[in-house]
């Protein structure tokens, strides 16, 4: 029987119109069970928003999880990666307490994930179905690129306490150059770092006009040494290959870098992003490189994903009344 | 999409010094002093349109998208948590927050600190950093009252000029943050509307300078 479209509301087209971007790539769905052991989540707390769990004891007396996420999961079940690179895609609903309303929701979330010999080819072609992922989605749309090796790498050099870094942290998070000069002038740092630190706040926008800027700031830099100044040469050539590869694939429009999109750095690292679109407040899609994770859960290969949240798409009036073409 | 930039102000004193420093700042919408019952004012011309709201509830507009910046208190900024982008200290409707108890009060840990506050989880985050057991006794107002009757130790509040607290025979222990007003910005209102809130935010800045 041939199934009419029609049947299907706006949300589970573009779902759909997701998976077949992502199998088109070469990524394989992966299927899990609605549980997890509960250990799973209790050993990695930090990785999730929130550490509240719906728990229940099985019949054998462990004690289970309704997934509050996929990555752990898909982690936990990939331990023999060797010399390649695991590309899977998933389509799964997962359980968290919302920020907004405190109440357990159901969140249909999807996503892809590579693990293995991640390099830079494969990072760029994340990034680039990030980008597909929200036009899929919506006609507006912008994806702001982070390198999260510049923050550690100036955090490396400035000596804080984890507690003034997680301040800073929040104050970049946040574009709050105001608060970010008191923490820096209570912490005692240099003016040199101080302004290092006030560009990674203030400089976002077009890849074109941040790069510069970022070179000039960073490896023109006299209080840097030889090596420091390499280590930054290669976390803004990091960007720069993405930016390239999106030029390449006529989607550089989409582009920002914002190095307020931050990550939890105890479990990610480099290139980090997140996407948003024209009339829903907050983020449709995050991801990022989490070698630091792979590493906590004894795993010698690197990682990246991302997610989409499928539950805020009510928000655009396109999954209200027009179609999503399907045939990509 | 619409291009004017929505704006929150908080009802009250804070929200007139506010909308004077967006007039001067050349937002201006002059039907916005007219005597009615109106909500929502808006000047095409300038591209803005305000709405006053509880000024606990600006930064929820905000961070909802229902507009697109506001100017709200950092006190609820720190209880809320909101996630929004903190563009610029407006250094207007300063003040402190602070641990405040009755004249010489000293805590001598061996029974639980009893906090009588409007800022719980300021209160709860201030003291987990030092390992401190409280119990919280959330109040909505007349915090001072607490102490004066036995309800609690201490409290943790707003302080302006301390007249109330010397008033009633307290006074500051401890600060915990200075406070004034800020201004917010959605997410993804800034990604989309950059230019004008960067118009916005530069104009303010230099009239603050």
């Amino acid at each position: 029987m041939k199934i009419n479209e029609d049947i299907f509301s706006n949300k589970e087209k573009a779902m759909f119109a997701l998976r077949q971007l992502y199998a088109s790539h070469g990524f394989s769905m992966y299927r899990m069970s609605k549980f997890e052991e509960f250990e799973l989540y209790a050993a990695n707390r930090d990785f999730l928003d929130s550490s509240q769990i719906i728990t229940f004891t099985d019949t054998d007396g462990m004690l289970m999880a309704l997934k509050p996420d996929v990555t752990l999961s898909i982690v936990k079940n990939n331990r023999h990666i060797g010399n390649r690179i695991i590309k899977l895609y998933y389509n799964e609903n997962i359980y968290r307490v919302s920020p907004k309303t405190h109440y357990f929701k159901e969140i249909m979330q999807v996503g892809l994930e590579c693990l293995g010999k991640v390099d830079d080819k494969c990072i760029s072609e994340v990034l680039l179905l990030a980008a597909e992922s929200l036009k899929v989605l919506s006609d507006e749309a912008k994806l702001d690129v982070s390198n999260l090796d510049i923050l550690t790498q100036l955090f490396a050099s400035c000596g804080f306490p984890k507690e003034t870094e997680e301040q800073i942290t929040a104050c970049i998070s946040g574009k709050n150059a105001h608060s970010l000069e008191r923490v820096c002038r209570s912490a005692d740092l240099g003016p040199a770092k101080v302004e290092l630190l006030k560009l990674l706040v203030n400089t976002y926008g077009r890849p074109e006009e941040v790069i510069p800027k970022l070179e000039d700031a960073f490896l023109k830099n006299s209080i840097f040494s030889f090596e420091e100044k390499e280590a930054y040469a290669e976390s803004i050539g990091a960007l720069k290959k993405i930016v390239e590869a999106f030029q390449e694939a006529g989607l550089e429009d989409i582009l920002n870098i914002d190095f307020s999109v931050v990550s939890d750095l105890k479990y990610y690292n480099g290139i980090i992003f997140k996407g948003f679109s024209a009339g829903v407040p907050d983020g449709i899609l995050s991801g990022g490189q989490y070698d630091k994770l792979m590493k906590s859960m004894k795993r010698t290969s690197r990682a990246i994903g991302f997610g989409v949240y499928m539950d805020s798409l009510g928000k655009l009036s396109k999954f209200d009344d027009e179609e999503v073409e399907i045939d990509g | 999409m619409d291009n004017m930039i929505n704006v929150a102000l908080p009802k009250g004193r804070l929200g007139d010094i506010v909308y004077e420093m967006f007039e001067k700042a050349g937002f201006e919408c002059p039907s916005i002093k007219e005597k009615n019952r109106k909500l929502v004012f808006e000047n095409p011309e300038a591209g803005v349109r305000y709405f006053w709201v509880k000024p606990s509830d600006v930064a929820i507009y905000v961070e909802r998208g229902a507009a697109d910046i506001g100017v709200v208190g950092k006190d609820i900024l720190m209880e809320d948590k909101t996630n929004v982008y903190e563009l610029v200290d407006l250094g207007v409707g300063k003040c402190r927050m602070a641990v405040a108890g009755p004249k010489g009060f000293a805590y001598d840990r061996d029974n639980e600190l009893r906090v009588a506050t409007k800022f719980v989880n300021v209160a709860r985050e201030f003291y987990a950093s030092s390992g401190t057991d409280i119990d919280i006794i959330h109040l909505n107002g007349s915090i001072e009252l607490a102490p004066i009757l036995g309800l609690s130790d201490v409290i943790v509040d707003l302080v302006e000029t301390g007249t109330t607290l010397r008033e009633n025979n307290l006074e500051v222990i401890e600060e915990i943050a200075q406070i004034s007003a800020r201004l917010i910005a959605n997410k993804a209102s800034f990604k989309f509307k950059t230019n004008q809130i960067e118009n916005i935010m530069q104009k303010l800045e230099d009239i603050i300078e």
